[in-house]
This record gives C-alpha cells, structure tokens and sequence, in this order.
C-alpha cells in the first residue's frame, strides 16, 4: 500500500500530435472523505495528476475505489475534502459547464424522446435550434440510433440509453470529455464498435478526454496515459504511458505491445489483491 | 441456380418473406388483441354492472322489500326522471363548490409544496404542522366555516378545499424531492440556471407524482362539497339527500347518490384525460399499472 504514491509527472513533453502541450487538468493532493451516518469513508487518498490539453486519459481500478468521485470533483458537482483541482490554471469551486459528461448511468429525461434529450444540452446552451438538431440527427446517426430518434427512453435498450447520452455530452463540441464507464452496460460488439467511434471523434477533435472504465482492453487501446488506482482508500498506484501508434485498431488488441501493457496492468491488480489467482484449483 | 442455392442461400433466403409473414401475423394480433382489450374493459364491467342491478331489481320485487328501504332501480330511474330538473341545478352548484375547491386547492397547494421544496427552513416549520393537521376531523370544522362564513356558497368551496389540499401539497412535495442527484448534476453542467433546471427538469420529473395527489384530491373534494351541504346547505346534492331522507323519499336519495357518482367520475375523468394530454404514455401506464400490465 505504501507504494502509492503518484510517481512524479510529465513535464511539458511533446505529444503525439506534435505540439507542445501544457498542463489542463492538475489535481493536486485531492481527498475526498464522505462522512455518513456510520462513519467515515475515505473515499480519494492525496490523489495527484495532470492531463495535458487534448490528451486522453483513462481511470482504471476495482470497484469503489473512488473513480465516480473523482469524476465528479473533477466537473466541480461535488467539493473535494482537501487539496484542489484547477483547470487551465483556474481553480475549480462550482459545476464546470465547458465539459460534456457521461455519467455511470444514462441519466435521460423519461418525458422526452432519444432526440429531445440530445437537444436538451444545445436548448441549455442557447446554441442555434437549426444546427443543433442537424448536429443531434448526425450524432444520433453515428452511434446507429438513426431510426430511434423519437423512441422515448422506456422503448429503447439499455445500451441504446447509454448511447443517447454519449451523443447528448458531445453536441456541444466541449473542451473536455468525462466519461464514466459510458461503455459498461454494453455488449462487447456495440462497445468496440463506440470504442473505435470514439478514438476516431478524438483523433478529430482533440478535446482532453478523462475516461473511467474498468476494462484494461479498454484503457489501453484508447488512451495516452492509464492511470491505475489502488482499492480503496482510492490512491494512484500507477501512470503508465501507453505508446501505440494511432489510429488503433482492433487487430493491435492482438500484439505483443498490446498485451504487454495488459499484462503490466495486470499484474499491479494481482500484487494488490484486486485480483487472486486459485492455483492449482478449479476454476468456480 | 439450383445448385447454387442449394447449400448456403436456401438457408438464408427463404427467411426474409416467411419472416416478414410472422411479423405481420403477429402485429395483426397485437392490435386484435389491444382491441379485444380495449373493448372488455368496457364490455365486462358493464355487463357485471347490468347483472348486478337486474338482481338488485329481482330481488326487491320477490322478496317484497319496502320501497322506503330499498327501492327498485326502475322506481329509482322514474324517480330520477321526474325530478330530473332538480338533480340537474343541485348537480351544478355541487359541481362548482367541487370544481373551486379543488381549484382552490392547486392554486394553494402547488405553491405551498414549491415553497416547502425551495426552502428548507419553511418545510422544517411547516411540514409537522401539515401532517399533524391531518389529524383534525375536517368534518368536525364544517360547522365552524358555516359560523364564520354563512351559508352561501364559500363555507362549501372552503371545506373542499379543507379536504382535498393535503394530498396535493404532499404528492407535489414529494415529486419535487425525489430526483436522481445526476440529472441535477447534468443540469449544472449544462449551465441551466435553478430557474430553468425547476421547469425544464425538476416539474416535469414531478409530474406523475403531482398527478397521482390531483387524482386524489378530485374525489376528496367530492366528499367536501357534500359534507358542506351536509352540515349548512340550502341547495346542492347533499342538500338533496337530506330533504329526501327528511321526506322518506327513499327513490330520490338513491337518485342523488347516482347523481353524485356520476360528476365524482366525470371529475375524475376530467384529470384522468387531461394526465394523459401532458404525460408521456409511459408515465401513465405506470401509473394505472395493474390494469396495463395485465
Ligand atoms: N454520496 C456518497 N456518500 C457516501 N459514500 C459515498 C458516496 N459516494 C460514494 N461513496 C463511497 O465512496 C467510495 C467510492 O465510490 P465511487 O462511486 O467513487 O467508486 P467507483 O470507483 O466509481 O466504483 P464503481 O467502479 O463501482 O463505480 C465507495 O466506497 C462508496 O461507498
Ligand atoms: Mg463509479
């Protein structure tokens, strides 16, 4: 457990896009400590890291390790104990509203259709009625929702909801993306399938992307940086810098690269009990 | 061709048609049955409801029941008939002390459980008081409203009001409070003001539930009016029921009390149609539940 401590952070280096990134995102010592009725829970532990403009960075760690808190401090929906959080150098002490969220749970409006709940984030932001509902349509389209448009979210699946509001935390083009397992309530082919959507949305607009999951496929194929939580209290155990070239593609899931990085990931889980091996048993 | 469409394509080609056939059949029996549905909720209740008052009719013309006790629904009917007039214009004036108690008691309501939602130190003070006065016997006050009111039509609007407020107030309340925390968190971070955040999201969101307390109220307010009239009426259907007992005139009681389930259901039905213009269908399935999912 002692090991977890942030090791020291890149400094200003030069991203695979070529320019020179500065720091965005900076959470420095950050605790988050949920006192309730029978007692405390230490939910973040000192955490500490940065993510530079238009990176993607992805969360990874065992259930309630404090990943959706993290989340949420970093939109400024809920204060941290202590330590702080600053974006582009601004301290952060309200809701940000530069950002397009996905929480762990669809969260859509049951009174309005899959459209009207993409919709509602352009009605919001006052953005222009016509090109919105243009930009709805395409991005609806693109997660292949075209002909669900009017289904109102009881007709439609649970995954579908899941994609509804992906779409709804993009319309707006925000500078940064908070996505909170967008993929769990998926199957494994919508979800490779959004996985590829999203590395390609990336690629294009390069907005900082703070990505939850806890798939290790997942982290490592869409990600610049893994940032491996320890069980909680949540701390970071470990930063690993994934160097793929990009695009990735599903066939690199399959090389030695590839599954190096898993295996590293891995093997943090099992040397921290997130993960135990039975050896020489059945398998249960 | 044959050859060819022997292995792979017989497998796969057939199935489009014969497919498309088992949709069809099945959607022409979705919409039968939704009729058939449709129709038995209708046709049943009905038919129990005819049956019941031929037996009812039966009964008291072979076992000679007095007709000051129970008379027979054809005497009722001829009863209701001649006095037809008379249940009309006491109809009216109970259907407007039931109409502006219930009005009364969403203009009052739905403010009050907006104030107990948007600030907490007011629902602290008031919220036991709202509950604890349930435990007064509204009926018991009635005679005090006619002390302080007289006798005219405001005494009657105010003990429907009296009655028919607490489940707004309280179903309104409740709608309001109970929101996932994420879709205010997803307001905030679409930058909606509190303002816009309540009606774009937090009044909808507490619409069913409103509803369900409108629903109630409406047959509270029903019971209201009537004891209004009770206790201090010079018209109106309670007012009726008493001349008519007063009088033996068992027929017309009955004939009241017929007239005053029809506008209880017509009143009801009014919320009920208008639910249905404002809520998404499957708001209101959920809410009659039991009858859809059957
Ligand atoms: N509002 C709250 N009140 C009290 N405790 C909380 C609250 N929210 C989270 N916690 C606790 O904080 C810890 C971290 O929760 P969090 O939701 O951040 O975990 P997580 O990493 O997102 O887990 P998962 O992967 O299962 O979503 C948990 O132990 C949880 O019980
Ligand atoms: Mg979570």
């Amino acid at each position: 457990m002692e090991l977890a401590v942030a090791p020291p952070m890149d400094s200003g280096q030069v991203r695979a896009g070529g320019e020179l990134a500065d720091s965005y995102l900076d959470v420095r010592d950050l605790t988050k400590i949920y006192a309730t009725r029978d007692g405390v829970v230490r939910a973040l532990d000192r955490v500490s890291l940065t993510a530079k403009r238009g990176e993607f960075l992805s969360i990874l760690g065992p259930s309630g390790c404090g990943k959706s808190t993290l989340l949420m401090i970093a939109a400024g929906l809920i204060p941290g104990s202590s330590g702080e959080i600053r974006i582009a150098g601004q301290k952060i002490d309200r809701p940000r509203t530069d950002i397009g969220i996905v929480f762990q749970s669809p969260v859509l409006l049951e009174w309005r259709t899959a459209l009207g709940n993409v919709m509602l984030q352009a009605e919001a932001r006052k953005m222009e009625h016509k090109a919105a509902l243009k930009r709805a349509r395409e991005l609806l389209a693109s997660v292949g929702l075209s002909d669900f448009e009017n289904k109102y979210p009881h007709e439609l699946s649970g995954g579908m909801r899941q994609r509804v509001s992906i779409c709804r935390s993009l319309i707006h083009s925000p500078d940064q993306l908070l996505m909170d397992e967008p993929f769990g309530a998926l199957d494994s082919l919508t979800r490779d399938q959004l996985v590829l959507d999203l590395q390609q949305l990336w690629m294009k607009q390069r907005m900082t992307v703070l990505f939850i999951t806890h798939s290790v496929a997942e982290a490592v194929f869409l990600s610049d940086r893994v940032v491996v939580m320890s069980p909680r209290p949540g701390r970071i155990d470990r930063v690993i810098e994934i160097d793929l070239p990009r695009p990735r593609t599903l066939a690199m899931r399959e090389s030695p690269e590839f599954a190096d990085y898993s295996r590293q990931i891995m093997e943090l889980f099992l040397a921290r009990g997130v993960l135990n091996e039975h050896p020489g048993g059945k398998a249960e | 061709m044959s050859d060819q469409t022997r292995t792979g394509e017989v497998q796969a080609k057939p199935d489009p048609s014969s497919i498309g056939e088992i949709e069809a059949r099945l959607q022409r029996r979705r919409i039968q049955r939704e009729k058939s549905e449709r129709i038995s909720a209708i046709v049943y209740p009905a038919l129990v409801m005819v049956a019941l008052i031929g037996a009812w009719e039966a009964a008291s013309r072979v076992f000679g029941v007095p007709q000051f006790l129970l008379p027979p629904p054809t005497v009722v009917a001829a009863s209701m008939h001649e006095h037809a007039n008379l249940l009309i214009k006491e109809s009216l004036l109970t259907s407007a002390e039931i109409g502006l108690g219930f009005l009364l008691s969403i203009v009052v309501g739905v403010p009050l459980a907006f104030a107990i939602f948007l600030w907490p130190p007011f629902a602290r003070a008031v919220y036991p008081l709202l509950i604890a006065s349930q435990a007064v016997p509204k009926v018991a006050v009635a005679p005090l409203f006619l002390v302080w009111f007289g006798f005219g039509l405001l005494p009657k609007v105010l003990i429907a009001f009296l009655i028919a407020f607490f489940p707004v107030v309280i179903n309104t309340a409740i709608g309001l409070a109970s929101i996932e925390r994420e879709k205010v968190y997803l307001a905030q971070s679409m930058g909606l003001g509190p303002m816009a955040t309540f009606f774009k999201i937090r009044l909808p969101n507490a619409l069913p539930s409103i509803f369900a307390g409108l629903k109630i109220s409406i047959t509270l307010a029903v019971v209201g009016a009537v004891v209004g009239e009770f206790v201090g009426g010079q018209g109106g259907l309670g007012h009726l029921l008493l001349v008519a007992n007063g009088s033996m005139d068992t027929a017309l009681l009955f004939g009241g009390i017929v007239a005053l389930t029809f506008l209880g259901v017509v009143f009801f039905g009014i919320i009920a149609v208008v639910e249905r213009m404002v809520l998404p269908p499957h708001a209101i399935s959920a809410a009659t539940g039991a009858r859809e999912s059957m």
